[in-house]
């Protein structure tokens, strides 16, 4: 069913990801289809695959006041924090409207759980219990990048982690802007950050689902994720009457459910459908106003093949898309915002970023997958997240002017 | 400068349609409602986690605790409202998740056999109970999965009761916690699970059993949190950050009209008006 539109502005934004710290070195490895993948080399890992670790992450301090914040995946906020003015712009906006008045809805799968397995390490030899240095609350609880993020930018309104798996950040696109309509904040501070951790990457291997190459999405000779991390941000206010040239805007989100398997999404890819229906019923846009799809392309055999199903089932072969992770690994519940933040700057530049590491589309998956960078002016675009428990979500930009 | 609104957005009222509930020494609505009114005596005996008959007997072999706990409030709250699970759209929140299996994951990590176990990875996510309830129910509605450390039980308040006024459409609430084990338990001294359901909807009926309401712009507030009066119950209500939701129930209980304070955030409260 249609909502009267509601679209909320990107007023700033910013990424950091394995392809680079901020806007700037992100396009720029867009535009040269550079991506950041590598071998494995994360801590004691020991499985072959690759990752897009963020160079100099553990370099990162917390300010002293923050120091119970201090972890890998803390760190990494901050330092997607501190990119591209982004520090300053919500300070702005928090001086505009009052800083009870703008809210923190931040994706993340895994949070500061490193912490934990790091701390599991240096237990105790007789009584078992972790060292006294291992604070959970502020460091491994799922809240904590949240919690750092509120009062590292001095905000005292509502916060909340949104952790469902790999929807996670493109999720609270939604929350916020549901609790901007109901009248309680006037501003959000939205984002995912995740960060390698051993959880994840021995997880994934445990389902078989991590490749030992750079992932290869829509490739038929696909074999796994490549796992990544990032942290991506942007400030959401209510779109003025008239929107500046090149502004950012949500215009739609659909949210769904599978109700199929934990770890498989359904075979007919039809909860990604639906997702992608409701963020263009939202919209007031139908399926001949898309411009560009960034697929949730994590490279596994099934979910490329349930995501090709529910675009083809809606848009043919008619719209250009790409997944964006050949370049910047699958970086879990930081990449609903990450993909987000790609396809602002899409709409922006002009750029339809083509996916990497494909080599041969997979002939069975019919869509219009492109493997190499077009320019182009698109005014509309969605951005597909997807994730474990069949959690679906699917956010709908557009470009005013 | 504060932008101050040229006018103020309407209040938020939703109507409790059902409630589950299981904590330490308190097995259903029915009982916990006479418990927290003082008709009915009150001991924190250990908890009881029932098995997760609705799910598929695959799934329910690898249901933890916090399956088998969102489950069963689930249940209990939507079977009162009357509605259909499969048309609800959902909002799950918890201080943590599955932590025996957090723990198990992580004393493998740490020793020199890395290998752990498909389920006890896609266990491991913090949506695991909303996957679990999306396959029982069947519901393919949106369903929100947050934390907020001991805020959780406000922020899944704040986010379902956004919902329902936003969407206007019925949000089953599940707040719930699992305790931890050693060495965990150290550094999270939770002592028990404890569940609350809620069916919220943005329609009064015949069985509507409280009504909740939040103004927008005064609903955060520094006034302090409303206590228990039983020390037994107030403890409780301190111990496990899902049992934050107590002064609530017990206003559903005593049928009350008036004021009620959450805690939130740090030094941030919650306020709500409620009324039978």
């Amino acid at each position: 069913m249609a909502h009267p539109l509601y679209p909320l502005r990107l007023s700033h934004f910013t990424a950091t990801s394995c392809l680079g710290r901020g806007l700037t070195e992100t396009l720029d490895a867009l535009r040269a289809r550079r991506g950041g993948l590598a071998p494995c080399n994360f801590d004691t890992v020991d499985l072959p695959t690759f990752v897009g670790e963020v160079a100099g992450t553990d370099d990162v301090v917390l300010p002293a006041q923050w120091a119970r914040f201090d972890c890998r995946n803390n760190r990494l906020a901050l330092l997607g924090l501190q990119q591209d003015g982004f520090e300053a712009a919500v300070a702005e906006a928090a001086a505009r409207h009052g800083p009870q008045r703008v809210g923190v809805f931040i994706g993340t799968s895994t949070s500061g759980i490193l912490q934990t397995e790091l701390a599991y390490r240096r237990r105790d030899p007789h009584s078992g219990a972790l060292p006294a240095d291992f604070h959970y609350g502020t460091t491994h609880n799922t809240f904590s990048v949240a919690d750092f993020t509120r009062h590292h930018l001095g905000l005292t309104g509502p916060a909340v982690v949104v952790s469902s798996a790999c929807s996670s950040s493109a999720k609270v696109f939604a929350s916020a802007q549901r609790m901007m309509r109901a009248g309680l904040i006037d501003a959000a501070v939205v984002g995912g950050v995740d960060s390698l951790c051993l959880t994840t990457l021995y997880g994934f291997n445990s389902l078989g689902l991590i490749s030992e190459q750079a992932c290869r999405p829509f490739d038929a000779a696909r074999n796994g994720i490549s796992i990544g991390e990032a942290a991506a941000f942007a400030l959401l206010e209510r779109a003025p009457a008239r929107p500046g040239p090149g502004d950012v805007l949500l215009l739609g989100v659909g949210e769904t459910s599978d109700a199929h398997h934990m770890s498989s999404p359904h075979p007919d890819g039809l909860g990604a459908r639906l997702a992608m229906e409701q963020a263009m019923a939202m919209a007031g846009l139908r399926t001949a106003d898309i411009d560009y799809i960034n697929l949730h392309g994590t490279a596994t055999q099934s979910n490329d093949a349930a995501e090709a199903k529910a675009v083809a089932a809606l848009f043919g072969t008619g719209v250009p898309c790409s997944s964006t992770k050949g370049a910047t690994g699958h970086t879990l519940g930081a990449a609903g915002g990450l993909e987000a933040v790609v396809c602002a700057l899409a709409l922006q530049h002009g750029l339809l970023p083509g996916g990497i590491n494909t080599r041969e589309r997979d002939p069975a998956l019919p869509i219009h997958y492109l493997t190499d960078n077009l320019e182009a002016a698109p005014r509309h675009v969605l951005s597909n997240s997807f994730g474990f428990g069949g959690t679906n979500c699917s956010l709908l930009l557009g470009r005013a002017g | 400068m504060t932008h101050t609104p040229s006018h103020l957005p309407p209040a938020i009222t939703v109507f409790v349609q059902g409630v589950g509930l299981l904590g330490p020494g308190l097995a259903g609505w029915g009982p916990g409602r006479e418990q927290l009114l003082g008709t009915a005596p009150y001991q924190a005996t250990r908890c009881v986690l029932p098995p997760p008959m609705a799910l598929p007997q695959a799934e329910r072999r690898r249901a933890g605790a916090v399956v088998k706990l969102s489950l069963a409030i689930s249940e209990e709250a939507v079977a009162a409202s009357g509605l259909q699970a499969s048309t609800l759209a959902s909002v799950f929140t918890s201080s943590s998740g599955d932590a025996v299996n957090c723990h198990e994951i992580c004393s493998a990590l740490a020793s020199s056999d890395r290998l752990i176990s498909p389920t006890r990875f896609h266990n491991s996510v913090h949506n695991a109970a909303a996957g679990y309830w999306s396959i029982s129910s069947g519901s393919m509605a949106t369903s929100s999965v947050l934390c907020a450390r001991d805020a959780s039980f406000a922020a899944g308040l704040l986010e379902a009761m956004v919902q329902v006024a936003t969407e206007q459409v019925p949000v089953l609430l599940l707040a719930y916690d699992t305790d931890y084990p050693e060495p965990l338990h150290s550094t999270r001294p939770i002592p028990d699970s404890f569940g609350v359901g809620l069916v919220l909807a943005p329609c009064r009926s015949d069985i509507t059993q409280a009504q909740w309401t939040l103004e927008p712009t005064a609903c955060l507030s520094s006034l302090p949190a409303d206590r228990l009066d039983a020390p037994v119950l107030e403890k409780l209500r301190q111990d496990i950050p899902a049992a934050r939701c107590l002064p609530l129930l017990q206003g559903i209980a005593r049928q009350q009209s008036g004021r009620v304070v959450l805690d939130y955030l740090e030094g941030l409260q919650l306020v709500l008006q409620v009324a039978p």
